[in-house]
């Protein structure tokens, strides 16, 4: 079971709560996630599923290697943060 | 009621004064007033977390968020490139147009970079990609002006029957369907490009009109600043002439009056290169006489060391074809009750301000 943060940046936006969900790769875990909470979806990835071009997401302290597929792999414990990268103005 | 589209918000105008700001913090592209329900309509770029289009059925109190036009999976092996030689991403990275589809009750059309026109049949809530124009042999060809992807900006639906809609894209020319988006026809006879090797400087796809308005009361005359001049059409997009403005007849965007299709407004700025007003001197050009000759207006604009910038959607026209608004990147808004004739400034620091809308 991996426990997924959203950045509170989100909040103001769509509500998106820390959650525990399975899943062996960040795209399984996320799925999960954003079936219980479809709005939350379209902040984070795109509509081809791509990480959108201004997020990051850290496993366990690690920046996501794969962007366009989030095919990267998970522990049974792993820890997900999906954060907003430091640009804009 | 004017409403003001910013970087940081949607500020509403009531009687020359604002009175409501929106949105505060987000950056709002531009809104639609839906006259046949009273609905407004707000495009949200949350940068990080995407475009965003929201509803609002009660002027601007409360809003819900619908559903972004999302394009559907590229087809395997399909090759598209930009002119970066970068594989174009079907994704919706803003949405650059939205006007009501006249033909049907709740149907609205979009304008998306990177160039995709939709349609939604039930006021926002889905949208449908229009194949025919994404798919037409020269869209691969289209590609961004300023911005990185070519965006649809104008949507024209014809007054004497809406099945017939026209989009204007950046870059990328102007195209008409006349069945609903089902087939689509080129229509940028006599512009010309002064980007592209001289022998591609007719064709259709290379054409960068930044702003196209038809007439509403002769819809057979069109209006057109493009990224070299301006241009007029009298004939339906048959064909286009070009007309000469000074102080420039570079800029953004255009107006055409509701009732009178000779008279038009632009706001110059000094050349693709500068993209400020020419010499420091905010200006209006008005023609009334279809473009044969141009008054400048500036009574009532900064005139010394002002370096505002207008885009293609933040002048807009009431319907009483005497107000009309504009603001600036310098969050500059002025407006006129008597056809330009004199200038009043409503606000002086807002937001970067990229659209302005009467409701």
């Amino acid at each position: 079971m991996a426990v997924v943060v959203f950045t509170a940046n989100l909040q103001r936006h769509v509500e998106a709560p820390r959650v525990d969900a399975p899943g062996a790769t960040v795209r399984e875990v996320l799925d999960r996630v954003f079936a219980d909470n479809p709005r939350l979806r379209g902040y984070v990835v795109d509509e081809r599923g791509a990480l959108r071009k201004h997020m990051s997401i850290f496993v366990d302290g690690q920046q996501l290697v794969d962007r366009e597929r989030l095919s990267d792999l998970l522990g049974p414990t792993s820890e997900l943060y999906v954060m907003q990268a430091l640009s804009g103005g | 009621m004017l409403l003001v589209s910013t970087r940081k918000g949607l500020f509403v105008v009531e009687g020359n004064q604002l009175s409501r700001a929106l949105f505060v913090g987000d950056n709002v592209v531009l809104t639609l007033v839906d006259r046949r329900d009273g609905a407004w309509y707000a495009v949200l770029d949350h940068g990080h977390f995407g475009v965003k289009l929201h509803r609002s059925d009660d002027r601007g109190a409360t809003w819900t968020e619908l559903a972004t036009p999302a394009y559907p999976p590229k087809p395997e092996g399909f090759v598209d490139k930009d002119m970066w030689g970068k594989e174009r991403e079907w994704a919706t990275k803003n949405i650059w147009a939205l006007e009501p589809g006249l033909d049907r009750d709740g149907a609205l059309w979009a304008g998306t970079m990177p160039g995709g026109l939709f349609r939604s049949e039930d006021r926002g809530g889905s949208w449908q990609l229009i194949d025919a124009l994404w798919h037409h042999p020269t869209r691969v060809k289209w590609n961004g002006g300023g911005a990185d992807h070519a965006a649809i900006h104008s949507i024209c639906v014809d007054p004497r029957d809406p099945r017939t809609v026209a989009v204007a894209v950046s870059s990328g020319g102007v195209w008409r369907t006349r069945d609903l988006g089902a087939t689509w026809q080129p229509h940028t006879r006599g512009m010309k490009a002064g980007y592209v090797p001289p022998e591609q400087a007719e064709w259709p796809e290379n054409q960068d009109p930044h702003h196209v308005v038809q007439s509403p009361s002769s819809p057979d005359v069109w209006w057109c600043q493009h990224h070299m001049g301006i241009w007029r059409s009298t004939n339906n997009l048959e064909s286009w002439e070009q007309l000469e403005a000074q102080p420039s007849s570079f800029g953004f965007p255009v107006a055409v009056h509701p009732r009178h299709a000779d008279t038009a407004w632009f706001v110059p700025a000094h050349s693709d290169q500068k993209r400020t007003p020419v010499t420091g001197e905010v200006v209006v050009t008005r023609t009334r006489d279809g473009g044969k000759t141009f008054e400048i207006l500036r009574e009532g604009l900064p005139q010394r060391f002002a370096y505002d910038l207008v885009l293609r959607h933040a002048l807009a026209i009431a319907d009483d074809g005497d107000r009309l608004a504009f603001g600036s990147t310098t969050g500059n808004l002025w407006t006129t009750a008597d056809q330009g004739d004199h200038w009043h400034p409503v606000a002086s620091h807002l937001p970067p301000i990229y659209a302005v809308r009467y409701a």
